[in-house]
């Protein structure tokens, strides 16, 4: 009971930091933007400058730092919880530099150019092959550790692809324009990004929709899950094809974001008592807030351009996380 | 009939047979104990039974209905399985760890009501764990966290329960505890199938045991039947010494719990 009460304070609390997150980053930018006067000429007969920047560009960069902040967080929560590793992050089965070697194709074959939905196209059929390639590897029935070590097989590999690409580039505009992307930005975004993102953001939560039961069996090792009822092989192709689509998603649009999966089900995990199926919805709560904060963040520190969004995650998340492994050793957790 | 039946039940880890056609079955109300040297097949079989392994050929059927069509949950209300070793992901709380024992019989969208919360607390008392229910699981002694999962597993309340070593980490009176709740399991009318190495428990609780060695059925029977010097000599290549058998070296067994016998 006091439990439930904790969670729904939690859950409360996170929403409305995200509601008042969100409301403040439609107004902050290199154009300040005056929110009702943009809502007002949004509604009226004859839209303004206001009500473009705030529908062409505002809504879609909030709504893509949201939707692809929580997917990273609740990604992170289910691989954390499937592999039973608080070291596994979304990426850890293919997903990130799968999505990465997509989109890369696309830019060095110059294929990205033609039309505005390719890079992102790229990086989710990059993702989707990259952990189907893992899943193989580590066969129907392979145990935690051999899909770990698949994954690490797997990313390994795309990311070696991405080196090569980097270094047969054909001109340093290319080498350029791939580093870029690869920082991970929310700057370039827009309406198109957004209804890429949605489809398989969408189609991933829902595969994770009530798997947290299972989860929570996990919990106690995979045999005695398997005969507490939980299908194994259905979880993990499931929620392999679910991580796939959301963070193939995410990242195909943002470019590389790193840190938010790993580090924000850790913070969020002693909050809802170590249980996974409580962990999923704070964690995509807390990945949204946490990437809307970093995408406002990177509009407002005084620096000539703008420092990429994936830069400043990596930067705040590593300490952060190196902080809490030092905080947990003392407690033996 | 019998309530679980198993027919030359074969598994091989690839040249190696592990297990070479056993049988095996349980009536209702049964406790019987799986006893033989290491790397008998033991927890192999018992894991065949849970359903966490596959057997290459044999059978196994479940109130003469074949297991494998029976579905995954219907399954693991029927039949608990209690891990030899079984190490926690997470540090959850006591309390936490047992209420899993109930998704079995929970749906998908319902959580853990009235009913559940009542059985759940009348383990927590029966394994004495009141005084930990809200610690974490990790900062449990090996024994206390032994007595978590047994109370994981009775509080699924299954038909049959399958307990592999459940008091190898226990001292002697957490053990007769142990082994006492595992017998009013069977009193309540449900069965147990219990691997043991303490022959002296083993002939003490259960109602009949099946001696296994190298893969196969060595005896089974009642514990005077199974446990003769013959069978022990073939099977662990051991000498029986009787308790109190020798006066300069009397043999001390635990027996019964002396301040819950009074």
């Amino acid at each position: 009971m006091i439990a439930a009460i904790r969670q729904h304070r939690l859950m409360l609390s996170l929403g409305g930091a995200i509601v008042i997150t969100a409301l403040l980053s439609l107004t902050i930018g290199s154009q300040p933007l005056p929110l009702m006067q943009a809502l007002q000429e949004s509604f009226g007969e004859k839209p303004g400058v206001y009500s473009l920047i705030l529908t062409e560009l505002r809504i879609p960069r909030t709504l893509v730092a949201l939707l692809a902040g929580a997917s990273l967080g609740l990604c992170g929560a289910v691989m954390q919880s499937l592999l039973r590793n608080p070291l596994a992050s979304p990426g850890l089965v293919g997903s990130a530099s799968g999505a990465a070697l997509g989109a890369v194709i696309t830019l060095y074959f110059g294929v990205a150019g033609l039309f505005a939905y390719a890079l992102p196209l790229g990086g989710m059929a990059g993702a989707l092959l990259a952990t189907l390639t893992a899943y193989l590897l580590a066969g129907r029935d392979g145990g935690t550790l051999t899909l770990i070590l698949a994954g690490v097989a797997v990313n390994a590999f795309a990311l070696a692809l991405v080196s090569l690409l980097l270094n047969l580039a054909p001109s340093p505009y290319a080498v350029q324009e791939i580093a870029l992307w690869m920082l991970g930005s929310l700057a370039n975004v827009s309406r198109n990004e957004l209804w890429i993102l949605l489809p398989g953001t969408l189609l991933g939560w829902l595969l994770i929709w009530r798997q947290g039961r299972p989860l929570d069996l996990l919990t106690l090792g995979e045999e005695t899950a398997s005969s507490m009822g939980a299908d194994l092989p259905n979880l993990k192709r499931r929620l392999f094809l679910a991580v796939a689509l959301a963070v193939g998603s995410a990242i195909s649009v943002t470019g590389a974001i790193g840190f938010i999966g790993l580090v924000v089900p850790h913070l969020l995990r002693p909050l809802v008592g170590y249980q996974p199926s409580r962990l999923l919805l704070p964690s995509a709560m807390g990945g949204a807030l946490l990437l809307m904060l970093a995408d406002m963040g990177v509009r407002l520190l005084p620096v000539q351009g703008e420092i990429k969004v994936g830069v400043v995650t990596s930067l705040i998340g590593a300490p952060f996380f190196l902080w809490l492994i030092l905080h947990h050793r003392g407690r033996g957790v | 009939m019998s309530l679980l039946n198993g027919r030359a039940l074969s598994l091989s880890r690839g040249q190696r047979p592990i297990l070479k056609g056993v049988d095996i079955s349980l009536q209702p109300g049964e406790m019987l104990g799986l006893i033989g040297p290491n790397g008998a097949g033991k927890s192999t079989l018992l894991r065949i039974l849970a359903g966490v392994i596959e057997p290459d050929a044999g059978e196994l059927t479940l109130d003469g209905q074949g297991v494998e069509s029976l579905p995954h949950q219907a399954r693991a209300r029927r039949i608990a399985y209690l891990q030899q070793l079984s190490e926690i992901a997470w540090p959850m709380s006591v309390e936490r760890i047992i209420e899993l024992g109930r998704t079995p019989h929970l749906e998908p969208w319902q959580s853990v009501g009235d009913e559940d919360r009542e059985i759940i607390d009348r383990v927590i008392r029966q394994t004495d764990l009141l005084a930990f229910r809200d610690r974490a699981f990790n900062t449990l002694s090996g024994g206390e966290q032994a007595r978590v999962l047994l109370a994981r597993a009775l509080v699924t309340e299954p038909d049959i329960l399958l307990a592999d070593e459940p008091v190898s980490a226990l001292d002697p009176a957490h053990q007769l505890d142990v082994m006492n709740l595992l017998r009013q399991h069977c009193e309540s009318g449900h069965s147990v199938i219990v691997v043991l190495h303490d022959l002296s428990l083993a002939a003490h609780y259960c109602h009949r045991l099946q001696l296994l060695h190298q893969g196969t059925t060595l005896a089974e029977g009642s514990s005077e039947t199974v446990l003769n010097e013959k069978n022990l000599a073939d099977a662990y290549d051991i000498a029986l010494t009787k308790a109190n058998g020798n006066a300069l070296k009397p043999t001390s067994l635990p027996w019964r719990r002396l301040h819950k016998d009074e």
